[in-house]
Order: structure tokens, then C-alpha cells, then sequence
């Protein structure tokens, strides 16, 4: 599968001592074994892919090497050494560096302030700045990715605060580096340049651990594979002799048949028209039709107005001009609070940030818009709140111990059900999902999926934001591509191959009509 | 495993009570002194266990302060002694000198007196100890026989006593009811730093609109209530005023609030054009502070009353789940259809309303309008919110939790005022307090969220 490794035929005695090796590590936090009997090897100049699904314990077994968690039982040796990983700064100075998903920048210094955090001498001591500037330099020109040192990180994108962040690895010596989902805030471009650098590393000698849901990307780095489910150890494979169906039978215990499901409906009236809606540069005179019992894929780059454009349709942010019409009927949206009167609703892109109230429970999340369909005099009775949301547990195969529930602690799968019940019990006619399936493990995308084509067979109006372009051809009926705020050509799904979308998102080919 | 977890949550929401009441133990371990009942009951009592143990032939002089209450007392004593066939000699209500006249002229008399029936503080009087009691005995034979007779003492708690408990509950209501729109302002992670000017603002309105407006002295008692809807009703005002800049301009709550907190008072202050206090002369003012229901000041039912409503809004109904669910994601609550803005309003009106009805109370308490009322209460406010588990973050808080915490604070302050602490220790020792309870909070929170995966 990968095709520039310098480890290709190193098995046997060939192989160099690894780097990293953790031996039958186990840990249970109370009421879950998190990890039992893990086991994990890397050699030096490898990419070892980390996989599965949400829960199995990659998480756990990351932070145990990086000291955050302490294992139960188990070893973990580098360079043949044991040694005993206690704490964050422990495994810094192993030459453990972990990329974690929430990157750990401070948004006021600059990159190469971020950079050397925390490696001062003492508190007092002088920092030499000019000699900190060469060595980020450098350190950017071994990452293949010029950033300028003296930029603020809060201005830097977020592939390049990613870069910030593999450099602070590499000025702590780090051989070991861990990227935990380095791609899913990425657009497609920058994730080629993340290739790239990860390459760059390989070829360094470093052993780098990669953990990701998009199959693409692990079949394009990967040396060699190691599944965990629920916590168990399913093994470590070549990555070559693994086929995409095997691994996603590994991590799910099970065999899919396929990605997506199958599905053909018949397409009814035009419920949802937009015509030229503008607002400021993100979204320029964008026009498009949805009918009833169609799923419209929206695909571009991020940054192409995609999400901007369904702000506008759900009253999040106010459109220049434009007009919305709903099953013929002009619409006078101001707030989502009036577009979810009309039935028009929002499942966005960052459920975690916007779509839920972390702290809640998850029957209070999604009796949250659907209050007066449980008050009576006044007040809330919570008996058919619950005998509503049970429903819904069960129609939508929740899987929470009730609806007191913290949402917090769920899976991102099971909290994009509980926002789609809340919407579901509002009636929406036109349901928008933005990155439906963004950090959700394979099991639970294809039930999003289903549930999906189960609602437009319904007669409503489905419009999928996705970046992830198998999803947009796997789903939609049409795809809607933009591009840098305006509509650049709208597709029947029909033989249409991802070079035809790419065209299109990436502005070197001109607009189709519809 | 299931029984621990509701063992831990219980914890988690009610154990600020268990401190409450540990902290009502310490007190009253502290303050347990000898207790010396002067009431009828009292005097009932010790009537009947005089003829139950001596029998009823004796001779019995009644003995008390010359005091209303002393005298409802000595008037029990005299009926129940009576009632039990003991014969009364005379009831003397005065001093130790008229005692001493009374006792010569019976000795002259030469009028038996067995007992004299008496309280604690009267038998203490000199004329009452052993030697003046052998002199008089030794010029008197009526008197040689001369007992005394008192309810027995008991060692009680002074601070547990109706009086001090009721008394607690009276003086901190206004910063209890503060503390309810505090609570709602808290949640939404905002906070409200002009309580305490807003209460002064509304005493002073309430004052200077009856002298101006309502008929000064001779103010109907519906003026007075008319004056303090004003008052409340430019409370409320000044509170959608600071709702509106938070919500429509994003300025930081703390910022919007410091300024109006110094508006309000130097308004105050100019209403009362400099005075220290402003004159009330209509005669109902001091009605709702001193009336009471069922024998309960009627301030402590009001806060009450508010307390249980506030508990039903927050809990059950739509508008306490937005106030919530603003505090725990404004985002995601307003693209949930939650009318935030409105929802932020609202919060900040009823929490200047709440500084209003402070401000009334205050107003009716003293029969002046004074500018400087509440200095410094929206510390102690925000403390009792804070002391009540709510979290400044936002999103999490109870009313009940609140109202517990005005009381710790409120037990505090009367527990170091009666172990007789100076002003300044105490404000060393309350907010060291305070302190111990947030951090003990904290403490308990992580026992109960153990790091997850």
C-alpha cells in the first residue's frame, strides 16, 4: 500500500532494534477497561497506523505513552531501554513527541515562542532569539514547510500551526512522533503537504505513529497497521497485505459490504429555492434547488463559502441579499430561532462547539428547541420530555444509558443522533448536515447514512456538506460544487468521478449549468 | 456501585448542606451556656412542682421585675399557685429596695412567708442571698423559714434558639433575595457587580418619590406601595439597560456592570442631595418591614416565597432550560432556537428587580432612603452564590444551592458575632471561609469525576 518505504523488506533478521515497544500495557478507569494486553512495536523510519473506532482505546494507549495516563500492567521500552513514563515531561525527554488532536499553541506568541516553550534554561534565563530564529528555520526547512518564526499562531492556518506543532516535537529531539488525526481539520491540499512532511520524517528515520479514520490516508502512508477494538489488541499487519474491506472488518468486528448503502427514491417537487444569496465574500450569488426526497451534496474546498452558504438558509448570519423559498413560500429568516419555525434546521459541522451543550444532558439538549412541545401550564413536564426522547433512543439507536445522560460523554456518532432527534421531533422539512460524519467512527457513518436516505425517502429536503469526497459521491443524488464563494457547477450523480468534482472545487474548470 | 453513585451525586448537589449544618453544630457546641426561663410556661411549671413536692399548705410571695413580660410571668405564677390551693401572700413587682420594704413590712407584720417564687435574675438580688436572708430571719421568725423557689436552669445553645435563628433569617433576606437573580446571572457565566448601588438607588427612590410625588406624611399605605414599585421598577430598567450593552455591544458583564454599579450609587447620592439619609415621614413605610405572618417576619416568607418560585422557574419551566443552556453554550443554544438576547435581558432585569426589592426592604427597615445602603453587598452576594455551588464558568447552578449558601454566610457572621470576634477578625475568618467552602467544592467534584479516558 505505501509506496515510499524505505522498510519495505526488513522482516526477519533485517529488521533494526525498534524504537518503541509497549508490552502487554493495560488500563481500566473505573467501570471500563480501556486498554487489556496492548501491545504495540515501531521501528525507526516507519509509519505505523493506528486504528479504530471511537472508543477502542487509541486515545488511552497514546496518553499512556505521552505520561498523561499511567498503565495498570505492562511495559514500555525505547531503544531497547525500559523506562517508566510518569509524566508529560518524562516522555518529552524519552523523544516522545504527540501531535495531539487539540493542538497546545498559545494563540498570543509566536511560532517560534511556541516552539521553545518551556526549554528555557530557567525562568531567568536570557533567550537568545536570533540563534531560536535560525534553529525554527531550520527546523521548518527539515519539515519541507516555510512559516515565518515571528508570525503570531493565531494568524497561522491550521496546517501551519500543525507544522508549528511537529516542529516543537522535533526541537525536543522527539524520535517518536504521534499524530493523533492530524488530517481532519485539513483541507485536501494541505493534506497532500501533510504527506509530504510525513514522508520527509520517514525518510529521517523517525518512527511515526498515525492514527486516522480516512482509510485514503492510511493507504497512502502506512507501513504497517495495528487495529484496536474495545480495547483489545487485534494485531499488527503489513499494511500491503490488508485490503480496505479487511481493515474495516478488523476494526468493526464485522464485514461491511459496503461504505455506503444502496438506495434509489423517487425525486419529488422543488421544496427548497435559494436564488442569489450574497453575503460580503463568502458567499457570492449562490442559487440552487432542493426537492423533496433528494440528497444534495455540497462539495469545495474548505474556505469555498459551503458552510457560510447554509449559515444564511438556517438565520445564523444575515445575507445581503438573496431570497430563500420554502415549498414556493418566501421566507423572512432573521435568527435560527425563526428557521426552525419553518422547519429548516442546522446539524453543524462542529457538533462539539455548536451543536451541543456539553455540560447538559442529553434529553436537556434535545428538548432544547422543542420546549412547547412539553410545557403545559406553563411548565415542563419532564415525563413526556422522556417518553418523546425514549423514542428516539430507540428509533435511532442511541446508545446512552438514558436521556441523563452527560453529553460529553458520548460518542461522536451517538451525538450526532441526539442532535438529529432534536430535530427530528421539531418536523423539520429541510435538514442541513455540515460534515455529517467528521470524527465518527466507521460503524456509526453508515447508520448516519442510513438514517439519511430513511428522511429524504420521507419526502424532505437534505443538503450534505462533506469534504470527504467518496461520502459526496457515495450519498447525494446532486452534487453542488463551490468554489471560493460562488456556485462553480451543479452534477447529476450519475458516472460523475471524484476528478470531476476536484475540477471543479479547485476553479480549473469552468462553471456547469445545472 | 450504583448506590455509590447516587451516594456521590447527592453529595455533589446538597453538600453544601451537610456544611450548613456541621457548621450549625460548631456553633452551637460553641455558644452552649445556662439558660434561665422567664416565661409563663416556665412559671406554670415551677407553681405546680412547688405544691406537688412541699404541699399545698405554704405561704408564697410572687417576685419579679416591674417589666410586661415579668409581669405576664409573676401573673402565671400567681394563678397556678393559687389553682393548686398554695395561698399567695403578695406579688411584688420592682426592684431589690422594694423588695426589702415588702419583706420588713410582712416581718412586721409577722405574716409567714415560706417561699419566695421568683426567675433566675431576681434571685440574685441581694436581698435575696443567704446572709440577708439570716439577718432578716433572725429579726423576723415569720421569715425564718424563708426559701427561695426558680425554674430549674439547662445548659442550651444561645445560638440555637428561635430568636437568634429567626433573627439570622431576618437580617440576611435582602442579600438572599440579591442572591436569586445573582444565581440566574451567574449561569449564564455573566456577572452583576451593581446589586448593591441599584439596592441603594431604590431605598432613595422610594424615599425621595413619597416626599415629592405621594403626599410626603401623609402618604396612604398605597402610595407606599406605589413608591416602591418605582423603586423596583428603575431597578429593573437600569437591569435590561445592562442586559442590552452585554448583549448588543458584547461588552464583558464585569465592565458593564462596574459602570452602572457606579452610576447607580453616585446617583444615590445626588437623589439625596448629599444627605446621609433621606426621611421617610409616611407612617405605613415601616409596615412590610415589621409585619409578620404567623408570628414569621414577613421579610423571611417573602424570601421564601421567592426562593420556592425561583426554584420552580429553573427547574421547570422553558425559560430556566435557556437560561441554562445560554450559560453552558450561547452558541449552541442560539442555533438550537434559543432567543438568547432575550433570554440575557430578561436574566439581568430580574436581577435589578431583585436589587430593588433589596433596596424596598431596606427602605421600609430603617424609614429612611439611605444612599449608602448595601455597600459591599454584591461581594457578599456573588459569595453566597458562589458558596452555593455555582459555577462561574456558567451553565451549572442550583436556587436551593444559593439559598443554602446566604445561610452558611449568614451563620457564619452570627456565629463569630456571638463567640464575640472583633470586625476585623471576622472579615479575616469570613472570607478565609469562604475560601474553604469553594475549594471544598472543587475537592468534591473531582472525587466524583475521576479523569475519564
Amino acid at each position: 500500500m505505501a509506496e515510499d518505504s524505505s522498510l519495505d523488506n526488513l522482516d526477519g533478521p533485517n529488521r533494526p532494534q525498534p524504537l518503541l515497544e509497549m508490552s502487554n500495557v493495560s488500563k481500566s478507569f473505573p467501570g471500563v477497561r480501556a486498554l487489556a494486553d496492548v501491545s504495540l512495536t515501531l521501528y525507526p523510519g516507519e509509519v505505523l497506523a493506528l486504528l479504530g473506532e471511537n472508543g477502542a482505546g487509541k486515545s488511552t494507549l497514546i496518553k499512556t505513552l505521552g505520561g498523561v495516563h499511567t498503565p495498570d500492567a505492562g511495559t514500555i521500552s525505547i531503544e531497547g531501554q525500559p523506562i517508566q513514563i510518569d509524566s508529560p515531561t518524562a516522555s518529552q525527554q524519552a523523544g516522545v513527541g504527540i501531535i495531539y488532536q487539540e493542538f497546545n499553541l498559545i494563540p498570543g506568541l509566536t511560532a517560534r515562542e511556541n516552539i521553545f516553550l518551556g526549554q528555557e534554561a530557567s525562568a531567568f534565563s536570557w533567550i537568545g532569539k536570533r540563534q531560536e530564529h535560525e534553529q525554527a528555520e531550520e527546523l521548518f526547512s527539515r519539515i519541507g514547510v516555510p512559516v515565518n518564526p515571528d508570525a503570531l499562531c493565531r494568524y497561522l492556518t491550521v496546517a501551519q500551526q500543525q507544522v508549528v506543532e511537529i516542529a516543537k516535537a522535533l526541537a525536543l529531539k522527539a524520535r517518536i512522533v504521534v499524530m493523533d488525526e492530524p488530517s481532519a481539520a485539513l483541507t485536501p491540499r494541505e493534506v497532500e503537504g501533510l504527506y509530504q512532511i510525513v514522508d520527509e520524517l520517514r525518510r529521517q528515520g523517525i518512527g511515526i505513529i498515525y492514527i486516522s479514520h480516512r482509510l485514503d490516508e492510511i493507504d497512502r502512508l502506512a507501513d504497517r497497521i495495528m487495529v484496536l477494538r474495545d480495547g483489545q489488541d487485534i494485531g499488527t499487519r503489513d499494511a500491503k497485505s490488508l485490503t480496505r474491506d479487511k481493515v474495516i472488518e478488523l476494526m468493526v468486528g464485522r464485514s461491511l459490504d459496503n461504505e455506503f448503502p444502496d438506495e434509489t427514491r423517487p425525486v419529488g417537487e422543488v421544496r427548497l429555492e435559494v436564488t442569489n444569496l450574497s453575503r460580503g465574500k463568502a458567499v457570492q450569488d449562490v442559487s440552487f434547488k432542493v426537492h423533496g426526497g433528494e440528497i444534495l451534496g455540497v462539495a469545495g474546498l474548505v474556505g469555498a463559502g459551503r458552510t457560510e452558504t447554509v449559515r444564511l438558509l438556517f438565520g445564523a448570519d444575515r445575507p445581503d441579499s438573496g431570497a430563500v423559498f420554502l415549498d414556493g413560500e418566501q421566507l423572512q429568516i432573521r435568527t435560527p430561532r425563526q428557521a426552525i419555525a419553518k422547519g429548516i434546521c442546522l446539524l453543524t459541522e462542529d457538533r462539539k462547539g455548536q451543536g451541543l451543550i456539553l455540560g447538559q444532558t442529553v434529553q436537556e439538549n434535545f428538548g432544547l428547541p422543542n420546549l412547547r412541545d412539553f410545557v403545559s401550564g406553563g411548565l415542563i413536564r419532564k415525563s413526556t420530555e422522556t417518553a418523546a426522547f425514549d423514542r428516539y433512543i430507540e428509533q435511532l439507536q442511541i446508545k446512552v444509558t438514558g436521556g441523563g445522560q452527560v453529553a460529553e460523554t458520548l460518542s461522536g456518532g451517538n451525538q450526532q443522533k441526539v442532535v438529529l432527534a432534536k430535530w427530528l421531533q421539531r418536523n423539520a422539512e429541510v435538514i442541513i448536515f455540515d460534515e455529517p460524519t467528521r470524527g465518527i467512527d466507521v460503524g456509526a457513518k453508515y447508520e448516519i447514512y442510513l438514517l439519511m436516505n430513511e428522511l429524504a425517502r420521507q419526502g424532505k429536503a437534505i443538503i450534505m456538506i462533506s469534504s470527504e469526497l467518496p461520502e459526496v459521491l457515495g450519498m447525494s443524488d446532486r452534487i453542488l460544487v463551490m468554489h471560493e464563494g460562488k456556485v462553480a457547477g451543479c452534477l447529476v450523480n450519475d458516472e460523475v468521478s471524484q476528478e470531476d468534482v476536484m475540477k471543479l472545487a479547485t476553479g480549473t474548470k469552468d462553471a456547469v449549468s445545472v | 456501585m450504583k448506590k455509590q453513585k447516587y451516594i456521590r451525586v447527592f453529595l455533589v448537589d446538597y453538600g453544601m448542606v451537610f456544611v450548613l449544618m456541621a457548621l450549625c453544630i460548631l456553633i452551637s457546641v460553641l455558644t452552649i451556656s445556662d439558660m434561665h426561663p422567664e416565661d409563663p410556661a416556665a412559671a406554670r411549671s415551677l407553681a405546680r412542682s412547688l405544691v406537688k413536692e412541699v404541699g399545698s399548705d405554704i405561704n408564697v410571695l410572687v417576685v419579679a421585675r416591674k417589666t410586661s413580660a415579668d409581669e405576664a410571668y409573676a401573673t402565671a405564677l400567681q394563678d397556678e399557685l393559687e389553682a393548686g390551693g398554695a395561698h399567695v401572700v403578695a406579688v411584688e413587682l420592682g426592684t431589690p429596695a422594694t423588695l426589702r420594704t415588702r419583706l420588713e413590712v410582712l416581718g412586721q407584720q409577722d405574716e409567714r412567708v415560706d417561699f419566695v417564687a421568683t426567675h433566675d435574675f431576681s434571685s440574685k438580688w441581694r436581698v435575696l442571698s443567704s446572709e440577708s436572708r439570716q439577718e432578716m430571719a433572725s429579726l423576723y421568725p415569720a421569715l425564718s423559714k424563708l426559701k427561695i423557689a426558680k425554674p430549674p436552669s439547662y445548659r442550651w445553645p444561645t445560638f440555637l434558639t428561635a430568636n437568634n435563628l429567626i433573627g439570622i433569617l431576618n437580617q440576611n433576606a435582602p442579600i438572599a433575595i440579591m442572591a436569586i437573580g445573582m444565581t440566574l446571572v451567574i449561569i449564564t457565566a455573566g456577572i452583576d457587580l451593581s446589586v448593591g448601588s441599584l439596592m441603594a438607588l431604590a431605598a432613595v427612590v422610594t424615599a425621595k418619590s413619597l416626599e415629592s410625588y405621594l403626599g410626603g406624611e401623609d402618604a396612604s399605605g398605597l402610595s407606599v406601595v406605589f413608591a416602591f414599585l418605582i423603586a423596583m421598577g428603575v431597578c429593573a430598567l437600569a437591569g435590561v439597560f445592562a442586559g442590552v450593552i452585554v448583549t448588543a455591544f458584547k461588552v464583558p458583564p464585569f465592565v458593564v456592570t462596574l459602570g452602572l454599579m457606579m452610576v447607580a450609587r453616585g446617583m444615590s447620592y445626588i437623589l439625596a442631595g448629599g444627605a446621609d439619609a433621606v426621611k421617610i415621614e409616611a407612617e405605613s413605610i415601616g409596615t412590610l418591614y415589621s409585619s409578620s405572618v404567623l408570628g414569621i417576619p414577613s421579610q423571611i416568607v417573602l424570601m421564601v416565597v421567592l426562593f420556592i418560585v425561583a426554584h420552580i422557574v429553573m427547574n421547570h419551566t422553558a425559560f430556566g432550560r435557556y437560561v441554562y443552556a445560554v450559560g453552558g453554550n450561547e452558541t449552541a443554544a442560539r442555533l438550537s432556537g434559543v432567543p438568547v438576547v432575550a433570554v440575557l435581558i430578561a436574566v439581568y432585569a430580574i436581577c435589578g428587580l431583585a436589587a430593588g426589592l433589596a433596596g424596598v426592604l431596606d427602605a421600609s427597615h430603617f424609614g429612611t432612603g439611605r444612599p449608602k445602603a448595601g455597600e459591599f453587598y454584591e461581594l457578599q452576594v456573588i459569595a453566597a452564590v458562589v458558596v452555593g455551588g455555582t459555577s462561574l464558568m456558567g451553565g451549572e447552578g442550583k436556587i436551593f444551592g444559593t439559598f443554602i449558601g446566604a445561610l452558611i454566610l449568614g451563620v457564619i457572621q452570627n456565629g463569630l458575632n456571638m463567640a464575640g470576634v472583633d470586625s476585623y477578625s471576622q472579615m479575616v475568618i469570613y472570607g478565609a471561609l469562604i475560601l474553604v467552602a469553594v475549594l471544598i467544592d472543587q475537592l468534591k467534584k473531582k472525587v466524583v469525576k475521576p479523569a475519564s479516558s
